[in-house]
């Protein structure tokens, strides 16, 4: 674990706290810049374009020219903005999905905390999004930003559901909300993976099987509402809200948005690696292990860590570009009519299959 | 619930024919074209940018009378019968300076009916289409070849010629009936 090395390393609980926080956000930055680069040529490759090609190799530092543009940008509050909410709104949506990644472990060797309480956790913390965003609605006075904050409101407490139900079947099959025991558990064999029945022996572990789908494939999708992708994105729907709750921010405070999507979008994608496909293990062994070099195997487990979180990452984008937006009732029906009928009786299955 | 559980099925299948599609189109080679590197071929009959190749232009002056806008002007000079100003292409013989030869490609319609006048088949449309300018003069091109001191002398040559001619003529007025007495007064 970095945190004991840390500890060791400079003697002070609080200092080595600090930087363990810190570490996640080293890669949040350059993952944010390096999927807003991936979104904008995914999105343009299937529409038959190329995207950005003109700043650097085929457009290679577009997200820093980005970034380097919203610096400079002037910081506008409208007047008749409520400047406490609308000031601390970005930092608040921020801060809920960093604090997500406190509990997810990127590595063996690295996870921010290691809560046993962890899955609930996440479910819990993520919630202050949902705060920020109605703060940034409601302080812009401005009524589209409301209308897109309680929408986004309404949308995430909904899927909500789906998501938890689906979190309890695999505690029910597990028996830990630990993420790091989750991920070591399922080791490093593809096979081993919850989505393939998990580590279970005999006719339990293909008993389990379909319904390990049918739960990949509730939480994938509500999570993805979670996070306002397309297509449930009508919390910002560009054609009806002009950009919902973040329409009157600019510069730094509208790029601290942005940042909280991609690492929001990075945080359920890593939870649905972690919960379904191993974590952090590798699918065939360790050339770490093989070589007997002990240091390579951290690195290694961090590479498929980040190779499957943003495979995920790039299926959201997918979506995005291939399918229209929903209707709000239709987003509705999809979650009380399908997903969480559909979760529950998941539940069931596996909880009988878990008993017998 | 035959209809619900159809909806699911529809939702699901429906998605992954999507997806099929989309991520086909993820290899399919972009139709955009990089356009200050990467041209597409123009038609060959396209009416861009005029040009006028001044080694076969023989100052006719048709041009400048078709155009509608009149954004040709053109200037000539007579030469000396002494001077050889070559031929054109197609082997007519050229009998005039061309000291000015503007177009104001500003005002020009590009409507190419200058182009059929001309005998010598020297002023054209190209495929030449980027040419902004910060300056409204900077569309005015002037495709003569002399410079400026040798426009001067072709015109001070013909004012001369002229001078002497209308000298010739005027002096053998009085001695009306004596015709070889002013023939030398002619040469000289």
């Amino acid at each position: 674990m970095i945190y004991d090395f840390l500890l060791q390393l400079t003697g002070n609980a609080a200092i080595s706290s600090l930087i363990n926080s810190i570490i996640p956000l080293t890669f949040i930055i350059p993952f944010a810049l390096f999927a807003v680069y991936l979104e904008r040529k995914v999105s343009a490759h299937m529409q038959d374009r190329l995207g950005p090609m003109r700043v650097g190799w085929h457009g290679w530092l577009q997200s820093f020219a980005d970034i380097l543009k919203l610096l400079q940008k002037e910081d506008i509050v409208t007047a008749d903005a409520d400047k406490k909410l609308f000031n601390f709104a970005p930092v608040l949506v921020f801060a809920g999905s960093y604090a997500a990644f406190a509990a997810i472990p990127f590595s063996s060797a690295y996870i921010g905390t290691n809560l046993d309480l962890g899955l609930l956790y996440i479910v819990a913390v993520t919630s202050l999004v949902v705060a920020g965003i109605l703060m940034a609605g409601w302080g812009s006075n401005n009524k589209y930003s409301l209308l897109g904050a309680v929408r986004s409101a309404a949308q995430i407490v909904s899927y909500e559901i789906p998501t938890t139900l689906v979190i309890v079947t695999v505690i029910v099959m597990t028996g830990t909300l630990n993420l790091h025991k989750l991920s070591t558990d399922q080791t490093s064999s593809f096979y081993n993976w919850l989505i393939f029945g998990g580590y279970a022996a005999g006719w339990h572990k293909f008993a389990l099987i379909p319904s390990m789908f049918v739960g990949f494939l509730v939480i994938f999708i509500s999570t993805l509402a979670e996070v306002n992708r397309t297509p449930f994105d009508i919390p910002e729907a560009e054609s009806e809200l002009v950009a919902g709750y973040h329409t009157e921010y600019s510069g730094m405070k509208f790029a601290m948005f942005f940042l909280a999507e991609y690492a929001n979008m990075f945080a359920v994608s890593a939870i649905v690696a972690t919960i379904f496909f191993g974590g952090f293990q590798s699918p065939f062994g360790y050339l770490g292990n093989t070589l007997g070099i002990s240091w390579l195997r951290p690195i290694e487990e961090f590479f498929w860590f980040a190779s499957k979180g943003i495979f995920f990452v790039f299926v959201q984008m997918w979506l995005r570009w291939t399918l229209p937006r929903l209707r709000v009732d239709q987003l509705m029906a999809m979650c009380w009519k399908y997903l969480i009928p559909i979760a529950v009786v998941n539940l069931i299955i596996v909880a009988l299959i878990m008993v017998l | 619930m035959t209809t619900y559980f159809k909806n699911i099925y529809t939702a699901l299948y429906t998605l992954f024919v999507g997806m099929k599609i989309t991520f086909k189109h993820l290899f399919v080679p972009s139709v955009t074209i990089q356009y200050p590197e990467v041209k597409l071929p123009m038609a060959d009959r396209i009416r861009n940018r005029l040009y006028v190749n001044m080694d076969d232009c023989i100052g006719c002056d048709q041009c400048a009378r078709a155009c509608p806008v009149s954004c040709i002007s053109i200037e000539t000079v007579k030469s000396m019968p002494t001077e050889d100003l070559g031929k054109t292409s197609q082997g007519k013989k050229k009998a005039l300076w061309v000291t000015k030869f503007d177009i104001d490609i500003a005002k020009c319609c590009f409507c190419q009916l200058c182009v059929f006048p001309c005998p010598t088949e020297c002023i054209y449309m190209t495929d030449a289409y980027e040419f902004s300018e910060f300056e409204r003069s900077g569309l005015n091109y002037s495709f003569v070849t002399l410079n400026a001191d040798e426009i001067a002398e072709k015109k001070s040559n013909f004012a001369k010629m002229e001078a002497e001619k209308a000298a010739a003529k005027a002096a053998p007025k009085p001695p009306k009936a004596e015709e070889p007495a002013s023939k030398p007064a002619g040469d000289a």
